[in-house]
């Protein structure tokens, strides 16, 4: 559906040059949610203003659907912009118009006939659960009945794909909850591609199907999001789980360990099980066979998109044999196995 | 055109209680109207051509949906140019220009044509100021959304911009009080005549305290009536 090829954006403001994007590489499929997570100013904002071309790119290409978008005159661009809707961290809405006036906007943009297009604003207050604040005006609307204003606006035209700028980050996590349900429901109601950026993790492991780790403008992992949550491949795809599954770890747990006659006879160590493996008694089958102890340090259960995702911080005390031979185990049984200390 | 005047207004009653004075509250209220009228009228031209002016300086500005240096250089520097000349020596400059107008350039519809011009290049960084407090997050909602040019300044830009561009006209009406008064010495008519010819040249103190009592009144009002005008645009979008 979208294929990004060696996009690159450079901004030279007088003397200094900041790159923004440096040789990104992604492409997302037809009908998924993909997310790009990463700190601000990795340059994630950059790139989703780059698909509809409210960035251009310095070098690269940008391909939806086959259509190369930075090849574009200005009269094709916003004729896809018409096709692609964005949904905005701050809403974006017009004070000047109510509820319904907001949702015709880019009715009228687009020239459909008002009789179509009040019918459309209808439906679509439907759709987001806002139909008795029709008549409202935004500034009395909370962030969570804006942001769907903002979801009913951009679904008007009946975009091909949605954008999606940080549009959790400023609303409360039980509200963020509300609002990437909503997402999920469209992306499964209409198939409708979404592309979605954020600096939370949370909003990745609930709602996107694969994701894409920014850092520094580089994309530095990409991968759907079960196997990025038990098996990160880069420190920055761990420093976001972390955020996440990590707290519960105390820097003082971190560091202790058993010694014996001189000798560390510890490993700290977080197993991750996905899925049908969550339910199976590993360790204590491991337990068992090896003749190693291990203290459940902590342990949690989450879902990853309707996936169960659990992890155990364990520290296994036997001679370092036994504990690598009890690892081995585990991983021989699909779990993955993440050092946290030797 | 004084005499002119005390000739409608004088009745028995006022020449019984103020004497030889009988002429002034007549004298008064016209020049108030042809005050009220010469601020009206060139409040609202300015407007019509300072308001495009803003736009134009709003958006060829560097990065906005129709950069154009070029065109926002000139005009920035002709909006400047006649910003920086003092209205009292625009006044005298434009007296050619003014007579070529309206073939006078004496009395209250003559004053109307340098008030005018004094009031667009104000106007038009009035305007420009209260387009920019609008967030630029909804210019890029509705460039996203595929809107062109003027579907931004018409659906966007402008309706936004109302409450602050409401506060804006109160603020150049008063300008234009303060302006008319300086162009009532060159014979502009209005207050600002009856001040001058009468409270001064004639050593009528009574009379220039009178002008700037009603003067002080029609700030104030004129300045209330803004100020409800943009609450209520406002609160009708709350």
């Amino acid at each position: 559906m979208i294929q990004i090829n060696n996009l690159s954006k450079i901004f030279s403001g007088g003397e200094q040059e900041v790159v923004a994007l440096k040789n990104v590489n992604v492409s997302v499929n037809q009908g998924e949610i993909f997310g790009i997570i990463g700190l601000s100013g990795a340059g994630k904002s950059t790139l989703i203003r780059c698909m509809n071309m409210l960035e251009k790119p310095t070098t690269g290409n940008i391909l939806i659907n086959g259509q190369d978008v930075t090849l574009m005159n200005n009269k094709e661009l916003r004729l896809l912009r018409q096709k692609i809707g964005m949904i905005f961290q701050h809403f974006n809405l017009l004070s000047s118009r109510n509820v319904f006036d907001n949702i015709m906007f880019p009715l009228e943009i687009a020239g459909v006939p008002e009789k179509k297009a009040r019918q459309k604003v209808g439906e679509l207050l439907e759709l987001v659960g806002l139909s008795d604040k029709t008549w409202v005006y935004p500034e009395q609307l909370s962030g969570g009945q804006k942001q769907r204003v903002g979801i009913a606006r951009a679904l008007a035209n009946d975009p091909i794909l949605l954008l999606s700028d940080e549009a959790t980050s400023a609303l409360d996590p039980q509200t963020t909850r509300s609002i990437l349900k909503l997402l999920k429901d469209i992306n499964q109601q209409f198939g409708l591609t979404i592309l979605l950026i954020t600096h939370d993790m949370n909003v990745i492991k609930e709602a996107c199907d694969r994701v894409a780790v920014i850092d520094d403008s580089k994309i530095v992992e990409v991968g759907d999001v079960l196997s990025i949550f038990s098996n990160p491949g880069t420190p920055t795809s761990r420093s976001f789980i972390n955020t996440i599954i990590n707290k519960e770890i105390s820097e003082e747990i971190l560091h202790r360990s058993v010694v014996e006659n001189g000798q560390t006879i510890s490993r700290l160590i977080r197993v991750s099980f996905i899925g049908a493996s969550a339910g199976e008694p590993l360790i204590s089958t491991m337990l068992q066979k090896y003749n190693v102890k291990a203290n459940i340090l902590y342990g949690n259960i989450d879902r990853v998109k309707d996936t169960p995702f659990g992890n155990l911080t364990v520290e296994l005390i036997g001679t370092p044999v036994l504990i690598s031979e009890a690892m081995d185990f585990l991983r021989e049984n699909g779990l993955e196995i993440e050092v946290l200390q030797k | 055109m004084i005499e002119a005047i005390t000739a409608i207004d004088i009745n028995a009653f006022l020449n019984s209680t103020l004497g030889k004075n009988a002429w002034i509250p007549g004298a008064v209220l016209f020049a108030t109207w042809e005050t009220i009228y010469m601020v009206f009228i060139s409040t609202l031209v300015s407007y019509i051509i300072g308001l495009p002016l803003a736009i134009i300086l709003v958006i060829t500005e560097k990065g906005h949906i129709l950069e154009n240096q070029q065109v926002n250089d000139v005009l920035g520097a002709i909006v400047n140019a006649f910003r920086s000349i003092p209205f009292i020596i625009l006044l005298i400059l434009l007296i050619p220009f003014t007579r070529l107008i309206v073939g006078t350039s004496i009395g209250t519809v003559a004053s109307i044509v340098p008030l005018t011009i004094a009031a667009i290049p104000f106007v038009a960084r009035l305007v420009e100021t209260s387009i920019k407090e609008i967030d630029w997050g909804l210019i890029e909602a509705a460039l996203s959304m595929g809107a062109n040019a003027w579907q931004i300044i018409r659906k966007v830009l402008i309706p936004e911009a109302v409450p602050s561009i409401v506060l804006g006209v109160a603020i150049t009406a008063i300008n234009l009080v303060g302006y008319s008064a300086m162009a009532g010495i060159l014979g502009g008519g209005g207050l600002g005549t009856l001040a001058y010819y009468h409270g001064y040249m004639r050593y009528q103190t009574g009379v220039m305290w009178i002008t700037v009592i009603v003067l002080l009144i029609l700030v104030q009002l004129i300045q209330v009536l803004g100020t409800r005008w943009s609450n209520q645009v406002v609160s009708k979008r709350r």
